[in-house]
């Protein structure tokens, strides 16, 4: 049998070229201490694999359609065997895609990697990020639900502001003008065949770019780079030191990988896909619109960038984010690679994860968006159960200031903490406040009766430490 | 003798070369021009509009601001639900309306009225507006935009049409 077996991968083998096409591969020489640091691209390449078998899998019962994806997915989620499951493996398998990449890419600019001559294992690199990144975008999309459906109105409301052909790229991305039968359509196409097109290409390019100029080796202080000496060191180490990938590289690969899949499949398994929800009907208005994690950094920089020049960074901060990450190793290509050699470098890569994790944070928080599930004031908070402190609570509530102020831990935060507001103001300034507002407060002068505003006031004088106790003990 | 035949096959492959290349810019043209056409063909499209009927006189009390849903201009037969669009409208007068786009100018989120403070907000980024429409606070860069309302004998409609897209930086 194993003679037979022999004999027919022998004759196979001879007639397809295999072990020809892809044995120099696999056995290419690689930095014997090239070790677990080196494991994220490889990990960024399962993940984007899980993507794609599950992709392919999901798109057995998914329907492209705008009128019937919803309903599809529901299907796919609540009654279809391992519906449920593989929906968690393709959205946990994103987002390992994103983590993956991310890290690979510091990695990669920690260890100088990207200098003379793997400038372009970098670009390439760079431009696989960003499709990574459109595939979370547009994925999210074809949940087709309420989220979905306004989050393609937010996407054409930002190209909107690209100079001059603005209203265009808004039309192109709702697929018309507004969101209906054409919109669903367009997103499917660009989520399952143009961006995983363009991956397949440039990762096919990316993995010809390491195997053409070889896997970096971890870089040694003092050690420089020289475009006219590098490539023969190189070589000349490889050939003294070197180890063959197939199998003294890849098998931390292989176990970095099996790692991340359990992880996934665990992930998948306990918490399951992210929820579906309302409808993508657009006269629904009860809709609160967020990006998936790994776009909440962004969500957060929508919300916080100043409105003067809100436009300009929105349009000009991703071109100048891109330009700066692909001309990156134009910028250095040359010279050391340590990391204490280049202590910027780990600025940089801390000063990124502390913006983007400060922002995704804040993303997360939101502390701009009103509290629209605010409910009336207890009469524990409150401190009175009638008359004029009682009201002014009443009023609170009524009147949406609750929405946007907390009164102890109760209400919103898109403005100050109310619950002592009284150590800070008088009664006068309060009234002021509630009737011109300013700030980042609208002005309720026309919209309140004297009495009412009174009330108001009645019932802020008693934030202050202490006083709503006091009065509720009284 | 020898030489010439060299030059001869050079200028044949050099030909050859050019009528590869010739070719398959003319075979790209020729599938790529109607594929992009197809798939860039909603830019060409000029905005549809349409009267769409949201209620009756009598369903609208004169003050109240209150949402309405109708079909969007143009729906796709396969389009569904997401052929819904909706506005919020406020009867002012007994035949006179305004409606708001329920689109945040900031960025397009659902803006919500609130009756007893008489604000809109928006649930993306804060923005605020008062009940003119007018921007009350947030990063909304201009006023909520509004459609036309007209009354047909009994039926209140409203002119639907694309969503506002704020082009402003």
């Amino acid at each position: 049998m194993k003679r037979l077996l022999q004999q027919t991968w022998t004759w196979l083998d001879d007639r397809l070229g295999l072990s020809a096409l892809i044995g120099p591969s696999l056995k290419h020489l690689v930095p014997r201490d090239a070790k677990w640091w080196y494991v994220f691209g490889s990990a960024t390449l399962l993940a984007f694999v899980i993507q794609v078998v599950t992709g392919v899998a999901l798109a057995f019962s998914y329907v492209p359609s705008a009128g019937q994806a919803y309903e599809t997915l529901k299907f796919i989620t609540d009654h279809a065997p391992f519906g449920s499951f593989v929906r968690g493996l393709h959205y946990y398998g994103a987002s390992a895609m994103v983590l993956m990449v991310g890290a690979h890419m510091a990695q990669t600019f920690l260890f100088g990697a990207y200098k003379y001559p793997r400038e372009m294992n970098w670009s390439t690199g760079v431009l696989l990020l960003g499709f990574t990144l459109v595939m979370g975008f547009t994925g999210q999309l074809l949940r087709w639900d309420q989220t979905a459906a306004w989050s393609v109105v937010v996407a054409a409301e930002q190209a909107g502001r690209v100079p001059l052909i603005g209203n265009w790229l808004a039309k192109f991305i709702l697929g018309g003008t507004t969101i209906g039968g054409a919109t669903l359509s367009r997103f499917f196409a660009i989520h399952v065949f143009i961006v995983p097109g363009l991956l397949f290409v440039f990762i096919f390019l990316h993995l010809w770019l390491v195997l053409r100029h070889g896997i970096s080796e971890p870089p040694r202080p003092g050690q420089s780079v020289d475009p006219k000496t590098y490539r023969a060191e190189y070589h000349a180490e490889l050939e003294k030191t070197g180890v063959p990938f197939w199998p003294d590289g890849i098998w931390r690969d292989m176990v970095f990988g099996t790692l991340l899949l359990i992880v996934i499949v665990v992930l998948a398994a306990v918490f399951g896909p992210p929820a579906i929800e309302k409808p993508p009907d657009p006269s629904l208005l009860q809709a609160d619109p967020r990006p998936d994690w790994y776009l909440l950094w962004y969500f957060a920089v929508l919300a916080l960038i100043p409105p003067r020049v809100e436009g300009y960074v929105m349009i000009l901060a991703p071109i100048l984010i891109v330009v700066v990450l692909l001309l990156a190793p134009l910028m250095g290509s040359t010279g050391e690679r340590h990391w204490t050699r280049r202590p910027w470098c780990i600025g940089v890569v801390l000063l990124s994860v502390l913006l983007i994790g400060s922002l995704w944070i804040a993303g997360a928080d939101s502390p701009w968006s009103p509290n629209f599930s605010a409910q009336p004031l207890s009469a524990s908070v409150v401190g009175a159960t009638s008359g004029p402190v009682a009201e002014g609570a009443r009023l609170f509530h009524d009147r949406a200031c609750l929405n946007c102020h907390l009164i102890e831990r109760y209400g919103g935060r898109r403005g100050p903490d109310l619950t002592y507001v009284a150590d800070r103001l008088t009664p006068n300034d309060i009234m002021i406040r509630i009737v011109n507002g300013g700030g980042n407060m609208p002005a309720f002068g026309a919209t309140l009766k004297p009495a009412e505003l009174n009330d108001l006031v009645a019932f802020l004088e008693t934030r202050r430490r202490g006083a709503a106790s006091a009065q509720l003990a009284r | 003798m020898k030489e010439d035949a060299c030059t001869e096959e050079i200028d044949r492959r050099r030909f050859l070369t050019r009528l590869i290349v010739g070719l398959g810019g003319a075979c790209a043209a020729i599938l790529g021009v109607p594929l992009i056409g197809f798939v860039v063909a909603p830019l060409a499209r000029r905005a549809p509009s349409a009267w769409r009927p949201v209620g009756k006189l009598g369903d609208f009390k004169i003050g109240d601001t209150v949402s309405v849903s109708f079909d969007d201009p143009s729906p796709l037969p396969w389009a569904g639900v997401t052929a819904r669009a909706a506005a919020w409208l406020r009867r002012v007068a007994p035949t006179e309306f305004i409606a708001f786009s329920v689109h945040c100018t900031h960025l397009g989120c659902p803006v919500r009225w609130m009756p007893g403070a008489k604000i809109f907000l928006c649930p993306c980024h804060g923005g605020v507006y008062y009940e003119d429409g007018e921007v009350a606070s947030g990063p909304p860069p201009r006023a909520l935009f509004r459609y036309d309302v007209r009354v047909v004998g009994e039926e209140v409609q409203i002119r639907a049409s694309s969503i506002p897209i704020t082009t402003a930086l």
